[in-house]
């Protein structure tokens, strides 16, 4: 254990080459090293999908559930679409809406956790409550009542993993700020006269980064879930744009015509979540065991 | 005791009238016309602006929220639009088959994960404590419409153990258990990984303590240690857990309601959205709202009754 400690340190004191020194704490796990393969084989699907020679969306009726072969390596769908093709095109919606969904949670999460957190009583106890009441919705409730009132799109599903996320962000960004405000380097800002807006911009929010990145690479799977989920069921990404739960959902359709679109739109899922939770799961235990009782 | 109690249940009311308010706001703020997207693109000015009368769109938003809210209050949840009967009767007729999916996904996660974070605790650091860990982690990442369609691909469709749709003849308790194992096999995998890794973590905590070591020095066995002393006291944040996970488990029913055609709250509301039914929808998802909110208001009363300790942190 002392090789990981002293990586802990080397990483604590920051820049370069304790970024390598984390990285290679990671890889010496074996969970952590599985985790970032299959991380980096889902973001090179989605950067490298426009080299497969397949259309992701031409039909060929004559092709229709082909098994899988050197043509079709992950077979083809109802409409004889290459599935492989679609699962790599699926991961560029999947990360799309990963980062940018994620993006605004975490913005909104670091203004309204650090208002919380550093102003008035009243603003935070109201806060609190609002977090709370956005936390008591399921998430598949919430999602069918939001799509009830604006009919399926890729904007619901990023509005729904918004609100979904950001009370997660929110609580640890307010309990942090709480602890930061009576820090000496921030008291010493305030006693120079610094407004809050600078104080927090300045002080406080670097020091909540480093945290909130773990959570961020720990909810990454539950936000493809979610887009995923609700491409399934019909709420997200609509056909013939393809999305992993478009892809499930024709493979549900026509389950007992061929076993080949069910698990085509299945394994990218699995090899997403599982990735990024075995990532994330190893980054917190590295740089932040406390997260653990959090959450 | 009671303070905490009036105090948790307290917060809890508020919490379901801010989720309320929440709600009635999504329809305000939500940029477009709802009449628009119930109705669809044909229907005519006249329809949409007499079904907003109908709805009571045509409020402002804060009357909208009063009637609503003190409609709920008289337990009226209001009226279907295509079967016109009261919306809480169909709510309450499919409550009980996502209870029954529920539970029975909670007994079978609870009967296999709780034993299995015994035996990594007390084997700690083995190979079998890695196994243990590892599996959680995924089953915990693992969406419950994979496991349930990927299910439902290998045990129904291709080896034929098990029935692919509904929920079983009613008065036929084998049937009806016969429908039930692959949906919930879909719902609680995933509680398997959380109550495993709980019970780990807990378990670990308590058999480092003295009168563990006290009961130790006496002689006892281990697994009366571990089972009657140790356990016992590691299952008060389980107990919390599986409160949460009831309202959790919604989730992951629908999905097992919508891929097993079963009936239920998930399956409902799912029809209601394709035909545009939205005083079904709104009701059933307040009624699941306030379900969750009491299950985690159970869950924290009994961590509270168990533990003292809960009741000095509200």
């Amino acid at each position: 254990m002392s090789a990981p400690a002293s990586d802990d340190a080397a990483a604590a004191a920051g820049g370069r080459a304790p970024r390598l020194a984390g990285l290679r704490a990671v890889v010496a796990d074996p969970m952590g090293a599985l985790g970032l393969v299959m991380v980096v084989v889902v973001i090179a699907a989605a950067l490298l999908a426009d080299l497969s020679p397949h259309n992701p969306v031409a039909m060929l009726p004559r092709e229709r559930f082909a098994d899988p072969g050197l043509v079709h390596w992950l077979g083809t769908d109802h409409l004889g679409r290459d599935l492989f093709t679609r699962v790599l095109h699926g991961a560029r919606i999947a990360l799309l809406v990963a980062l940018s969904a994620t993006a605004i949670s975490l913005a909104g999460g670091l203004v309204l956790g650090m208002a919380a957190g550093y102003g008035p009583r009243w603003l935070d106890s109201a806060l609190l409550l609002v977090f709370d009441a956005l936390r008591s919705f399921p998430t598949v409730m919430l999602a069918l009542a939001l799509v009830t009132l604006t009919g399926p799109s890729l904007k619901a599903v990023v509005a729904v993993v918004v609100i979904a996320t950001l009370p997660g962000y929110g609580r640890v960004v307010r309990a942090q700020t709480m602890v930061l405000r009576h820090a000496e380097f921030v008291l010493a800002a305030r006693a120079l006269g610094a407004p809050a807006p600078r104080v927090l911009a300045l002080d406080v929010m670097p020091n909540l980064i480093g945290p909130l990145l773990i959570l961020v690479s720990m909810d990454i799977p539950v936000v493809i879930t979610i887009e995923a989920g609700m491409s399934f069921l019909g709420l997200g990404v609509r056909p013939p744009t393809p999305s992993w739960g478009t892809i499930l959902n024709d493979g549900y359709a026509f389950i007992r015509e061929s076993p080949w679109p069910a698990i085509a739109g299945g394994l990218p899922i699995v090899a997403a979540t599982l990735g990024f939770t075995f990532l994330g799961e190893t980054l917190r235990d590295r740089f932040d065991p406390r997260l653990r009782r959090e959450g | 005791m009671l303070a905490y109690a009036l105090r948790r249940g307290g917060l809890a009311v508020v919490i379901v009238a801010v989720a309320l308010v929440i709600l009635i706001a999504m329809i305000q703020f939500i940029p477009g016309d709802p009449a628009a997207v119930l109705l669809g693109p044909l229907a005519s000015p006249e329809m949409r602006e007499a079904f907003r009368a109908r709805m009571g769109l045509d409020q402002p938003a804060v009357v909208q929220i009063l009637r609503f809210f003190f409609r709920v209050l008289g337990g009226d949840l209001g009226t279907d639009v295509l079967t016109n009967r009261p919306v809480l009767d169909t709510v309450l007729e499919q409550l009980p088959f996502t209870l029954t999916l529920i539970f029975a996904s909670i007994g079978w996660s609870a009967a296999l994960g709780i034993p299995l974070g015994c035996l990594a605790a007390v084997r700690r650091g083995s190979a079998a404590d890695r196994l243990v860990g590892v599996l959680s982690v995924a089953a915990i990442a693992l969406p419950s419409f994979v496991v349930a369609i990927w299910g439902l691909l290998l045990f129904a469709v291709t080896l034929d153990w098990f029935p692919t749709i509904g929920a079983g003849e009613p008065g036929q308790p084998l049937d009806r258990l016969h429908h039930l194992v692959l949906p919930s096999l879909a719902v609680g995998l995933g509680w398997v990984g959380y109550l495993a890794r709980m019970v780990r973590a807990t378990m670990l905590e308590v058999l480092s303590e003295n009168h563990i070591r006290t009961a130790r020095a006496f002689g006892l066995t281990e697994g009366t240690i571990t089972f009657r002393y140790a356990l016992k006291i590691a299952i008060v944040p389980t107990v919390v857990l599986l409160g949460i996970g009831v309202g959790h488990m919604i989730s992951g029913a629908v999905f097992a309601e919508i891929v097993f055609a079963r009936p239920g709250i998930g399956r409902l509301i799912f029809d209601a959205l394709a035909t545009r039914n939205y005083p079904t929808v709104m009701g059933a998802v307040m009624v699941t709202t306030v379900f969750y909110v009491v299950s985690t208001l159970a869950a924290d009363l009994v961590a509270a009754a168990l533990d003292p300790r809960v009741r000095a942190g509200l």
